[in-house]
């Protein structure tokens, strides 16, 4: 279970999160919704430690995420960056593998690379891709490369960020089911943020509306629809009228 | 009036002091996790591949030139005191105390400060160093640890190389454009040269590797975002490496030489 309980983050002037509670229980799949710019990233970065927040509190499991053995923290997550995040000196199998050859638990280089082959096979990567680099690949190619990484590990909680970004609607409901599988069949927690309401169909088993810096709706995705509030109504619709301006 | 001025002195006075706080809390990181493991050799192999040996042509093309100017240079000027045939000594002493590790370290400031910030700093914006952080890596020790150590090392090496470049350019324009005899000419550069010579200079290599590789990594981890904010970074790498340079390069000679 991973809770949040009146988070706060500000850049300077901004005030990004402005008290964010929210709860999201082990084998879930949560999906994060809000308009561009409204903390989703700084949300997910907060859980993971890569950002501070400036108050409030955020456990995993019922512990303090910043406290105790960051390694072992880190190594119960994985994670999909926006734009792949791959490291381009690397080959793909390498970067699949990162994780997997460092560390106290490191596979033998040619066990590692098995792993890696395998996995990129279960996201639909032939076993030719493992040695290219990624700037070779396409797009969506990058993408489930990325995947690949989040997974290899086998990690407890997974997070995907903005998965369908960039890519066209075929790629990206071949990644909402690619995501949906994986999540299903290793029973892990999953937390999405998107703007991309096929992914959060597809995707979720419960949403949560971020905006103003706090969630303003949270519910299974079947109640999302039926729900009366007008930002969400507002949001899943994309209308140019409603309580949330346009003009951001 | 009078406190707008004394601000507008203050506030960059406070922030130079505030940047070279950061800078040094950077570099003692960076020592700090030197003997810490875990160690990344395979990344600490390519950083001495790109900053060592790929930089051993521009390192030695600098050096046969300055040898050569150098050498044109002493002649005119020590024919003036009929002095002529300390062509050769100053030659080897200028190469190995000053101009071998100070043009070294500028030209390799241009190359590998620039290409390390620029390198670090687009893995900042394109979350490869987050994405390092969420699978338990260090990116400080994975991606500083190793340049800075490489530069350290390959710097003295590139020194020397640069200092035989040099000293040969100025034998080849002393044989062939200003009347030396060639066996003559490198028992003077051998006799006059003494091992401290070229010592300091491959003390003084090994500090500049460390300054050139420390503000590459420093400026390409704060870039700012987007391609303004790299190209900010490699900008700030490349002229903050080189003053440091020829500032570690006075004080240097101060404490090896002033006596």
């Amino acid at each position: 279970m991973i809770e949040l309980r009146d988070v706060h983050k500000r850049f300077g002037e901004n005030r990004v999160l402005q008290g964010v509670n929210l709860s999201i229980a082990s084998g879930t799949s949560m999906v994060i919704i809000g308009g561009s710019g409204t903390g989703k990233s700084v949300l997910l970065k907060c859980i993971l430690g890569l950002v501070r927040p400036d108050s409030g509190t955020i456990t995993l499991d019922g512990q303090d995420v910043t406290t105790g053995d960051r390694d072992a923290f880190l190594a119960r997550f994985g994670m999909l960056f926006q734009g792949g995040a791959l490291f381009d000196s690397l080959r793909v199998w390498e970067n699949v593998a990162f994780r997997l050859v460092r560390g106290p638990k490191a596979l033998p280089k040619a066990q590692a690379r098995e792993v890696a082959v395998e996995k990129l096979r279960r996201v639909g990567l032939k076993p030719e891709t493992a040695d290219l680099y990624p700037a070779e690949l396409s797009g969506g190619m990058q993408k489930r490369v990325g995947l690949a990484r989040a997974i290899a590990a086998e990690p407890e909680i997974i997070f995907f960020d903005e998965p369908t970004t960039g890519l066209d609607p075929i790629m990206a409901g071949v990644i909402n089911d690619l995501i949906r599988e994986i999540v299903v069949e290793m029973g892990a927690t999953a937390m999405t943020i998107t703007h991309d309401m096929s992914s959060v169909r597809a995707i979720a088993d419960n949403v949560a509306m971020l905006h103003g810096g706090v969630i303003r709706w949270t519910g299974p995705v079947e109640e999302m629809d039926a729900t009366p509030d007008a930002y969400v109504q507002q949001f899943i619709h994309g209308r140019a009228d409603g309580p949330i301006e346009s003009v951001r | 009036m009078i406190s707008g001025t004394l601000g507008g002195i203050g506030r960059p006075v406070l922030q130079a002091i505030a940047a070279v706080g950061r800078v040094a809390l950077f570099a003692a990181s960076i020592l700090g996790h030197l003997l810490r493991p875990p160690f990344y050799l395979r990344e600490l192999g390519v950083s001495l591949l790109q900053i060592g040996w790929y930089s051993l042509p521009v390192v030695g093309l600098t050096a046969i030139f300055t040898g050569g100017a150098l050498a044109l240079q002493i002649y005119a000027g020590g024919s003036r005191f009929n002095a002529e045939s300390v062509v050769p000594s100053i030659v080897a002493i200028g190469m190995t105390r000053e101009l071998g590790p100070v043009l070294g370290g500028l030209m390799v400031a241009a190359r590998v400060a620039s290409s390390i910030a620029a390198e670090i700093g687009t893995m900042k914006v394109t979350e490869q160093i987050d994405a390092l952080v969420t699978l338990s890596t260090n990116p400080l020790k994975y991606l500083a640890v190793p340049r800075v150590v490489a530069a350290t090392l390959a710097m003295p090496v590139l020194v020397a190389t640069g200092d035989a470049i040099g000293i040969m350019g100025g034998w080849l324009v002393g044989i062939t454009r200003l009347d030396f005899n060639s066996a003559a000419y490198l028992k003077n550069t051998v006799d006059f040269l003494e091992a401290w010579d070229v010592g300091s200079g491959l003390v003084k290599g090994a500090v500049f590797g460390f300054i050139v590789a420390l503000m590459g990594c420093y400026h390409g981890m704060n870039s700012a975002r987007g391609a303004q904010g790299v190209g900010a970074a490699t900008k700030s790498a490349v002229v903050s490496a080189s003053v440091l340079i020829l500032a570690a390069n006075y004080v240097l000679t101060e404490v090896f030489f002033s006596s």
